[in-house]
C-alpha cells in the first residue's frame, strides 16, 4: 500500500509533462496529498509490533543477473522518515502556489525529488536504494539552477558536486559490501559478519559519502550556499527531506553493516558533529543573509543528529531518528517563512534592512509563523527539536559527556542567532536608514499592496508544519513508540557494549 | 563446406553489401541529376531539386533500413553456433547478438543521416555507412587475427571517407585526413603486432594461439607482439594516450559519421579486444592488483584505462564544444570500460559489453540531438545549446537523459553499466586488489558528472540570446529524426530500469 | 477525564486561542474572562485542598514519553497551591494595569500563552514536563519585552532570553546526567534519592552547578542579576507586574524544590558562600535601587534584594546542621513562602502605581513628580501602602514573612543575617526618599494637570491594598495552606 507513495509521485510527476499550465500546480498537490495521505494511512494502520522490523511490501525479482530485487519494506525509522516527506511535500507545493513561470517542469523536478525520498526511505535492497539515493540529486540540481535565485548556477552546482562527492564514496561502499557479502539485501547484509580489518575502512568511506548529505562538518559548505541559492520550495524540500537522506543512509546502511567500522570510528563522528553544531551555529551569527542564517543552523541541526547517531545507544539514535524528522519541519518552516513569506514581498534578505521595515505590522502572520520556528528551533520545549534533542543529549550522556556540555554551548548559539534573525527580520526597529515609511506603512515594492498579505496557501502550509512540529513535542511517544523498537533491533547495539 | 553453406552462415554480410549495391544505384540514378541541378541552375528550380534531391535521399534510407532490417532478420535464422575456416568465420550467440546490436546502431545512423542536409550524395554516404557495417560484423564474427584485419581495416576505410564526407567544411576534411593518418599508424601497429604473435605462435585463430601461449614461456618478443597489438586496438578505441584523434574527429565530421564512429566502431572494437585478450590472450593474462602487479596484457590495459580516464574526464572539463566535449567523455568512457576487460572473466566481459552497448546507444542518441541543434542554430558549441528546453522541450529531455545516463545516474542505462562494470572488477581480483582502478573511475565520473551537467545547464537555464521565431521555422519536419532519437532516450531509459533485458542476452552469449 | 489542574494549566491556552480569533476590540475582555475562570478554579482547588495532607494532591499521571521516563505528571501541594493562587492573582492584575500602546490581540494572547507556561510550572512534577513549561515561558516573556518594551527593549530582551537561556540549557544538561545516573525525572523520587547522594564526584558538582546557575539567573540572584534591571525597566507595566510577581517565582520554587532536595550535602559544603552570595543580594540591590533615578529601575532592583531574603532563608536552612531547632527552620521555610506570595503582590502593585504614575506624566524619572500629594491624595495614599508593605510596616503583608526569614535565619546563621538586615534599613531609606521626593514638597508643574485615581483604577487598587492588609493582620489563612508542605520539607532538608 505505502509503495504507492513512491508510484503516485512519480505518476504525477511525469503526468506533468503533458498537463497544461492551469493543472500543474492542482496536480502536484493533489499527488503530494495523496503521498501524505498513504503515509498516514500506513501510519495508523500498521501495527507497531510490525514496525520493530522491515515489514516487507513488495518483493520481486529485478535484475536477475546480480541477484538484485525490487524489495520495499517498512519499518518504524522509515515510517517517520515518510511521514516527514509527506508533510515537507505538501507544504513545500503550498508555498510555491504562485510560482510565475515554468510551472509544469518546476513540478516535475519537485515531484522527483520527492518521490526519490520515498524511494530511498522504503527500499531495502541497497541497490535500489542507490537508484533512488542519486536520483534526487539531479533534479535538485535544476530546482535549484532555474528557479533559484542568488547565485543560483554556483550554489546548485556546489550542491550537485558534493552530493556526487559523496556518492563516489558511498559507491565504493556499496560494491565492497555486495563483492564480500554476495548480496545486496540489508536484511542478508546485516546478518553478514564482514571481516573487522575490512570495516575498519569501509565504514569511514561509507559514512562519510553519506554524511557529506547528511551536512557534516567540514564538508557542510554546499548546505548554506545550496540553502541560499534554492528556491524556497528547494531549500524546504533540501532541508526537509534531503538532508535527511544522508543521515537515514548513514544510520541504514553504513551503521547497520559495519557495525565494528562504526565502534571504532563512532568517537570521531562525535567530534565531528559536535564541531559541526558549535561551528555552524556561531557561522549563522555573524550572517547577514537570513537565508545563510537558516542554512547554517541547519547544519548545526543536523549535527545533532550525527552526534545521536554516533553515541551508539537506543536513547541517542532514536533521537536522532526523532530530529531528523522534527528538523525536516522546522527548517521547513523557517525557510518558508525566510523565502517566502518576507523574500517574495520585500526582494531582500538582508538583515539589516528587514531591520528597517518592523515586519512584524506589515505582516503578522509570518511574524507569529517565524516566532514559532524560531521557537521550536531553539529548542524550547512542547515543539519536537526539543524533544528530539533532550533525548539525544541524554543518549549522548551515556557515552560522551564532555561532547554533552560543549554540545550546550551550542544550543546557547543556537537560541542567540535565532534570536538575533527573529528580531532583525520582523521586530527591527523602525527608524534605521534603509526604511521607507509611507503613512504608516513600510513601502517595499511597488506592487506591494496586490501581493501584501499572506495567501490562503501559505497559511494551510505553514499551519500544517507548525502542527506537525507541535504534536510531535507535545507528544513524542507518537513516533518515539514506532522508531523505538526498530531501533534496537539494529546490530550495532547488539556488538556494542 | 560448400559455397552454398558458406553463404548461409555469412548471408547477413550478403545482404547488407547488396543494400549497399541498391542504394548506390539508387542514389546514382535519382540524386545525380538533382545534385547537377543544383550547381547549374538559378534560384526557382533550385528550390525543385532540393524537394527532388530530398526525395532521393529518403528513398535511399529507406531501402538502407529495409536491407538492414532484413540483415537482422537474417542473423536471427543463424544457426547458433558454427565454425568456419578456423575461425574466420564464427558464429555463436554472441556474435549474433552484436551483430545485431551493430545493425541496429546502422539503422539509427541510417536515420540520422534522413535530415542531413549538408550532405550532397546521400546515396553515396548511406553505402559507406553499410560498408562499414560490414566491417564491423565481419569484426565481431571473426576469432582469427587475419580476418579481424580485414574486417578492422573495411571498417576504417569506410569510415576516413564518411568523416571526410562533408567537402564543403574544412574541418570535415582536417577530421578525415586526422582519423586517416592515425588510423592507418594504428593499422600498422596491428599488424606489427600480429605478425609477430603469428612468428611466435605459428597460427592466426585466437584458439589455437591460446593453446600455444599456454605451453611456452613469455618471451620479450611475445610481449611486444601483444603490447603492438593492444596499441592498435587503443587506437581504435580511443584510450589515451593514443586519443588524439578523436577530438577532432568528432568534432569535424559530418554528425552521423561521428555517431557511427563513437558507437559501431567502439562497439565492435571492444568485442574485438576482449576475444582477443580474453580468448587469444588469456594465459598472459597477468594482474593489475594493487599489491601484486603480474606482467601480462591486464596491467597494460589498467595503465591505459588509468590514462583514459584521467585524461579524458580533466580536459573534457575545459571544452566548449559539444562534440569535442563528447569525445573526451568518449575517451573516459573507453578507460571504464577497459575496466571489465581488465577484471575479465565472464562476468567483466560481459558487463564491459554492456557498458559499451549502452554507451554506444547513449552517444548516437547524443549525436543525433547534437545534429539537430547544429542545424537549427548552425553551430554545435554549448552557446548553441542555451534555451534548447524552450525550443525543443522534446529534444532537451532527451539530452538530459543521455547526458545523465552518461554521468551514470540513475535510473538510466549508464548508472547499472557502471554499477556492473565496477561490482565485476572489485570481484574478478580478491582481496579488492582493482579497488584502485574502481576508485579513480568512480573519481572520473564525479568528475564528468561537471561538464554534463554543464551541458545541461545551457540547455536547461540559460535563455537563448537571438529571437528564436525563424529557427523554429527551420525546424519542422525531422519527424523521423526525432522519433529515432526519443527511441533511443526510452532504450536508455529502458535498459537502465531493466538491465536484465540486454545484461541476460549477453551473460547467456558469453560461454 | 481531564483533572482540574489540566484544566487550570490549559484554560490560558485556549483563552490565548480565542482572543486571536476574537475581533480586536474586546481583546481584553476576552483575556480577563479566561482569567475568571481559570482562577475560579484555582480557588475551587484551594477549597478542596486537603491542608492537612502531606504530598502531592489532585494528581494526574499519564504516558508521554515513555523512552526517557518522562511523564505528564501534575498535582500540587501547599508550595504549589500557593504558586497557582499568584498566577491566579497577579495576570488578571497585570491585565488591569496601564494598557499597552498598539497592544492588540497579540498581547493579550502572548500574556495568556505565559500565563498557561506558568501554571504548568508550578505543578508539573516531572522535570521534562516541568521544564518544558519553564521554557515555554521565555518566549512569551522575551516577545512581550521586544515588541511592546519601551526604549532599549531591543538590547533588554535579547539580554533576558540569552541569560535565562544560557542557566536553562546548563540545567538541563545537568539533569540529563541527573537522569542517566538515576534513571528517573520524578521530583519526589530524585528528592528521596537526593538524600543519599544522586550523583558522585565531579559530576556532581558539575551537576549542582548546572542547576543552580540555571535557577540563580532566574530569580536572580546575585551576581546574576544584570539582565534584570534591563528587562524590568523596559518592559511595559504589566508585564513587569508578571515578571516580578510571578516570573521570578519559577526561581525560588525551582530552589525549593530541585535544588535543595536534590543536592543537600553540596549545599552544606558550600553553604556559607551562597549565603554570601544571597546577603549580597539583600544589601547591594538596595544599594544600587537608591542611585536610580528611574522609578521602574529602581522598584526591580528592590525586589531582587526582595528575592535575596528568600534565598538567605533557604540557603540557610540547607546549610543548617542537622542539630537546628525544628521551629527555626519551620519559621524560616514558612518565611519563605510567605515572602514569595506576598513580594509577588506588593512589587507588582508597586510595578502598577508607577504604571501610573508614567501614564499619566508620561516619564518615570524620579525628579519628574513633585508634591503629588496636593494634587492626587488618594494615589499617594494607596501607593504609600505598597510601599510601607514593601519595607516591611507591621500590620501590612510583607513583615510577616521578612520576620520569619529573619527569625529562622538568625538561629541558624546569625552573622549572616545580621548582616542582611543591613538590606531592610536601605530599603526603608530608599523608600522614605521616594516618598519625601514624589509626595512631598511643591506640586511640580508637569504634574499640575494629574487627575487622581480614577473609577476604574480604584477598583484595581482597593481589593490589591486590602489583601495587604488582611494577610499582614490575619496570617493565618496563609499559613493553612502550606503548613504540612513546609513542616514535610523542613524533614526533607534536614
Amino acid at each position: 500500500m505505502i509503495a504507492w507513495t513512491i508510484y503516485i509521485t512519480f505518476g504525477g510527476a511525469l503526468l506533468l509533462l503533458f498537463l497544461p499550465r492551469v493543472f500543474a500546480r492542482w496536480l502536484a498537490l493533489l499527488t503530494t496529498i495523496a503521498g501524505l495521505a498513504l503515509g498516514l494511512a500506513a501510519f495508523i494502520h500498521t501495527p507497531v509490533v510490525d514496525l520493530a522490523h522491515f515489514t516487507t511490501i513488495v518483493r520481486v525479482p529485478w535484475i536477475s543477473v546480480l541477484g538484485m530485487e525490487y524489495h520495499l519494506a517498512l519499518d518504524g525509522i522509515s515510517l517517520t522518515m515518510v511521514m516527514v516527506t509527506g508533510i515537507s511535500a505538501v507544504s513545500t507545493v503550498l508555498f510555491s502556489w504562485d510560482l510565475e513561470h515554468r510551472q509544469n517542469e518546476f513540478f516535475f523536478w519537485l515531484l522527483l525529488v520527492v518521490a526519490g525520498c520515498y524511494g530511498v526511505f522504503l527500499s531495502v535492497n541497497l541497490f535500489l536504494f542507490f537508484v533512488f539515493y542519486e536520483l534526487v540529486i539531479v533534479p535538485k540540481y535544476f530546482l535549484i539552477a532555474i528557479f533559484g535565485s542568488t547565485n543560483k548556477e554556483y550554489g546548485a552546482m556546489k550542491l550537485t558536486l558534493y552530493s556526487f562527492f559523496g556518492g563516489m564514496f558511498v559507491f565504493i561502499g556499496i560494491l565492497v559490501a555486495y563483492v564480500t557479502a554476495g548480496s545486496l539485501d540489508l536484511n542478508q547484509l546485516a546478518q553478514f559478519q564482514f571481516p573487522p580489518q575490512l570495516q575498519w575502512w569501509a565504514f569511514p568511506v561509507m559514512f562519510l559519502g553519506f554524511a557529506v548529505l547528511a551536512g557534516i562538518w567540514p564538508l557542510h559548505t554546499w548546505a548554506p550556499t545550496g540553502h541560499v541559492a534554492a528556491p524556497t520550495a528547494g531549500s524546504m524540500l533540501l532541508a526537509g527531506i534531503v538532508m535527511k537522506l544522508g543521515s537515514y543512509a548513514a544510520l541504514r546502511v553504513a551503521m547497520n553493516l559495519f557495525p565494528q567500522g562504526f565502534q571504532l570510528w563512532s568517537k570521531w563522528i562525535a567530534v565531528l558533529a559536535v564541531i559541526g553544531i558549535v561551528y555552524a551555529a556561531a557561522v549563522a551569527l555573524r550572517q547577514s543573509d537570513l537565508k545563510f542564517v537558516i542554512g547554517y543552523s541547519s547544519v548545526s541541526h543536523m549535527g545533532f543528529v550525527l552526534l545521536g547517531l554516533a553515541t551508539a545507544n537506543v536513547l541517542g539514535v532514536s533521537g536522532a531518528v526523532l530530529q531528523m524528522f522534527s528538523h525536516g519541519v522546522i527548517a521547513a518552516l523557517l525557510f518558508a517563512v525566510a523565502g517566502r513569506m518576507i523574500y517574495r514581498r520585500t526582494h531582500t534578505r538582508d538583515l539589516d534592512a528587514l531591520a528597517g521595515m518592523n515586519l512584524s505590522h506589515a505582516l503578522p502572520f509570518a511574524a507569529f509563523t517565524f516566532v514559532i520556528a524560531s521557537a521550536a528551533s531553539i529548542g524550547i520545549p512542547g515543539f519536537s527539536g526539543f524533544a528530539a534533542e533532550i533525548i539525544i543529549l541524554i543518549g549522548a550522556w551515556k557515552t560522551y559527556p564532555v561532547a554533552v556540555w560543549i554540545t550546550g554551548a551550542g544550543m546557547v548559539l543556537v537560541a542567540a542567532f535565532t534570536l538575533r534573525a527573529l528580531k532583525q527580520s520582523f521586530f527591527g526597529e523602525a527608524g534605521s536608514s534603509v526604511v521607507r515609511m509611507q503613512e504608516g506603512r513600510v513601502a517595499l515594492d511597488p506592487d506591494w499592496n496586490e501581493q501584501q498579505s499572506i495567501t490562503a496557501a501559505e497559511k494551510i502550509g505553514a499551519c500544517l508544519l507548525m502542527f506537525a512540529t507541535l504534536a510531535v513535542g507535545v507528544y513524542p511517544k507518537l513516533l518515539l513508540d514506532r522508531i523505538m523498537p526498530a531501533v534496537e533491533a539494529m546490530r550495532f547495539l547488539k556488538s556494542g557494549g | 563446406m560448400s559455397y552454398l553453406e558458406l553463404l548461409k552462415l555469412a548471408s547477413p554480410e550478403a545482404i547488407v553489401v547488396i543494400t549497399v549495391l541498391g542504394v548506390l544505384t539508387i542514389g546514382l540514378t535519382t540524386g545525380r541529376e538533382a545534385a547537377g541541378a543544383t550547381v547549374s541552375t538559378a534560384q526557382p528550380t533550385r528550390n525543385a531539386s532540393r524537394r527532388s534531391s530530398t526525395r532521393s535521399a529518403a528513398l535511399c534510407s529507406f531501402v538502407a533500413v529495409l536491407g538492414l532490417a532484413v540483415a537482422i532478420g537474417a542473423v536471427l535464422m543463424l544457426p547458433r553456433n558454427a565454425t568456419l575456416f578456423g575461425g574466420m568465420l564464427v558464429i555463436t550467440p554472441l556474435t549474433s547478438l552484436f551483430k545485431i546490436i551493430c545493425i541496429a546502431l546502422a539503422v539509427f545512423t541510417v536515420l540520422l543521416t534522413t535530415s542531413e542536409k549538408s550532405l550532397r550524395h546521400p546515396g553515396e554516404f548511406l553505402a559507406i555507412v553499410l560498408l562499414a557495417t560490414v566491417g564491423l560484423m565481419l569484426l565481431v564474427g571473426s576469432e582469427e587475427l587475419l580476418m579481424i584485419f580485414i574486417g578492422l581495416e573495411l571498417l576504417g576505410l569506410s569510415l576516413y571517407v564518411m568523416a571526410a564526407f562533408d567537402k564543403s567544411d574544412l574541418r570535415s576534411a582536417e577530421a578525415g585526413l586526422k582519423y586517416f593518418l592515425f588510423g592507418s599508424t594504428s593499422s600498422a601497429f596491428t599488424l606489427f603486432g600480429i605478425s609477430l604473435i603469428y612468428g611466435m605462435s605459428g597460427t592466426t585463430g585466437l584458439a589455437a594461439i591460446s593453446a600455444k601461449l599456454a605451453t611456452t614461456t613469455v618471451q620479450p618478443l611475445l610481449a611486444v607482439g601483444v603490447v603492438m597489438t593492444l596499441v592498435g586496438f587503443a587506437f581504435k578505441i580511443a584510450a589515451a594516450p593514443f586519443h588524439l584523434w578523436a577530438p577532432d574527429a568528432y568534432q569535424g565530421a559530418p554528425v552521423p559519421s561521428a555517431a557511427f564512429i563513437a558507437s559501431g566502431s567502439k562497439v565492435a572494437s571492444f568485442v574485438v579486444l576482449g576475444k582477443i585478450v580474453l580468448l587469444g590472450f588469456a594465459p598472459v593474462h597477468g594482474s593489475a592488483a594493487w599489491h601484486g602487479m603480474v606482467a601480462g596484457w591486464s596491467p597494460v590495459l589498467a595503465v591505459l584505462a588509468a590514462f583514459s580516464i584521467l585524461l579524458g574526464n580533466l580536459v573534457a572539463l575545459a571544452q566548449s564544444n559539444v562534440r569535442r566535449l563528447l569525445a573526451y567523455s568518449a575517451v573516459a568512457h573507453g578507460g571504464y570500460t577497459l575496466l571489465g576487460l581488465v577484471a575479465g572473466g565472464r562476468d567483466g566481459f560481459s558487463a564491459a559489453l554492456f557498458y559499451t552497448t549502452t554507451y554506444a546507444i547513449t552517444l548516437v542518441g547524443a549525436f543525433g540531438v547534437v545534429g539537430f541543434v547544429r542545424r537549427e542554430t548552425g553551430g554545435d558549441d554549448l552557446s548553441n545549446f542555451s534555451g534548447l528546453c524552450s525550443r525543443s522541450p522534446l529534444m532537451a529531455g532527451c539530452m538530459a537523459i543521455f547526458m545523465l545516463s552518461l554521468a551514470g545516474i540513475p535510473p538510466l542505462a549508464g548508472f547499472f553499466g557502471k554499477f556492473y562494470l565496477f561490482s565485476a572488477a572489485l570481484r574478478a581480483v580478491p582481496n579488492y586488489g582493482l579497488l584502485w582502478l574502481v576508485a579513480l573511475a568512480l573519481f572520473g565520473s564525479f568528475i564528468s558528472l561537471y561538464y554534463y551537467l554543464m551541458v545541461l545547464k545551457f540547455i536547461f537555464v540559460d535563455k537563448w540570446a537571438e529571437a528564436g521565431a525563424d529557427h523554429r521555422s527551420l525546424v519542422t519536419d525531422h519527424v523521423l529524426q526525432k522519433s529515432a532519437i526519443c527511441l533511443l532516450a526510452a532504450a536508455v531509459l529502458l535498459l537502465g530500469v531493466m538491465p536484465e533485458i540486454l545484461a541476460a542476452q549477453i551473460l547467456a552469449a558469453i560461454q | 477525564m481531564v483533572g482540574v489542574i489540566t484544566a487550570i494549566i490549559f484554560i490560558p491556552l485556549l483563552g490565548a486561542l480565542a482572543v486571536f480569533v476574537w475581533p480586536q476590540r474586546n481583546c481584553r475582555v476576552i483575556a480577563l474572562i479566561f482569567n475568571a475562570i481559570s482562577a475560579a478554579c484555582a480557588v475551587g482547588l484551594w477549597r478542596k485542598f486537603d491542608a492537612t495532607a502531606t504530598g502531592l494532591q489532585f494528581v494526574e499521571r499519564h504516558a508521554w514519553m515513555p523512552a526517557i521516563n518522562a511523564e505528564y505528571l501534575v498535582g500540587v501541594d501547599g508550595l504549589s497551591l500557593l504558586l497557582v493562587l499568584l498566577t491566579s492573582l497577579i495576570i488578571p492584575f497585570a491585565f488591569l494595569a496601564r494598557p499597552v500602546p498598539d497592544g492588540g490581540r497579540g498581547f493579550y494572547a502572548t500574556m495568556l500563552v505565559m500565563q498557561f507556561a506558568l501554571y504548568g510550572t508550578f505543578t508539573a512534577q516531572n522535570f521534562v514536563l516541568w521544564f518544558l513549561f519553564y521554557e515555554m515561558s521565555l518566549i512569551p516573556a522575551f516577545l512581550l519585552i521586544k515588541i511592546w518594551g519601551g526604549e532599549n527593549r531591543d538590547r533588554a530582551a535579547t539580554k533576558f532570553f540569552l541569560y535565562t537561556f544560557l542557566g536553562s540549557v546548563a540545567m538541563l544538561l545537568s539533569f540529563l546526567g541527573i537522569y542517566f545516573v538515576n534513571g528517573t525525572f520524578d521530583f519526589a523520587a530524585l528528592a528521596d534519592l537526593g538524600k543519599y547522594g544522586l550523583l558522585s564526584g565531579k559530576v556532581a558538582w558539575l551537576a549542582f552547578a548546572g542547576i543552580f546557575i540555571g535557577l540563580a539567573v532566574k530569580v536572580p540572584l546575585f551576581p546574576f542579576h544584570t539582565w534584570l534591571p534591563d528587562a524590568y525597566q523596559t518592559a511595559p507595566t504589566g508585564v513587569s507586574m508578571v515578571l516580578t510577581g510571578v516570573l521570578s517565582k519559577m526561581g525560588v520554587y525551582g530552589f525549593v524544590r530541585l535544588l535543595l532536595p536534590l543536592f543537600p550535602n553540596e549545599i552544606k559544603i558550600i553553604g556559607p558562600w551562597l549565603l554570601a552570595l544571597a546577603v549580597c543580594s539583600i544589601v547591594f540591590a538596595p544599594l544600587a535601587a537608591w542611585a536610580q533615578r528611574d522609578l521602574k529601575r529602581m522598584v526591580a532592583y528592590l525586589s531582587i534584594n526582595h528575592l535575596g531574603y528568600c534565598m538567605l532563608a533557604l540557603f540557610a536552612l540547607a546549610a543548617s546542621p542537622a542539630a537546628a531547632a525544628n521551629i527555626d527552620t519551620h519559621a524560616a521555610l514558612s518565611g519563605v513562602f510567605m515572602q514569595i506570595f506576598n513580594h509577588g503582590i506588593t512589587a507588582a502593585a508597586l510595578f502598577y502605581f508607577v504604571g501610573l504614575l508614567e501614564q499619566r506624566r508620561g516619564a518615570r524619572g524620579i525628579g519628574d513628580f513633585g508634591g503629588l500629594m496636593q494634587q492626587t491624595p488618594l494615589l499617594c495614599g494607596w501607593m504609600s501602602v505598597a510601599m510601607f508593605s514593601s519595607l516591611g510596616l507591621p500590620g501590612l503583608n510583607g513583615v510577616i514573612g521578612e520576620f520569619l526569614i529573619f527569625k529562622g535565619a538568625f538561629a541558624i546563621t546569625a552573622w549572616f543575617t545580621a548582616i542582611a538586615v543591613l538590606g531592610l534599613l536601605v530599603t526603608a531609606i530608599v523608600f522614605v526618599r521616594v516618598m519625601q521626593s514624589l509626595f512631598s514638597g511643591p506640586l511640580a508643574e508637569s504634574c499640575g494637570a494629574f487627575p487622581d485615581l480614577l473609577q476604574g483604577e480604584k477598583f484595581v487598587v482597593v481589593p490589591v491594598i486590602l489583601l495587604m492588609f488582611a494577610i499582614g493582620i490575619a496570617p493565618q489563612f496563609m499559613f493553612n495552606i502550606f503548613n504540612t508542605t513546609v513542616v514535610h520539607m523542613a524533614r526533607l532538608f534536614g
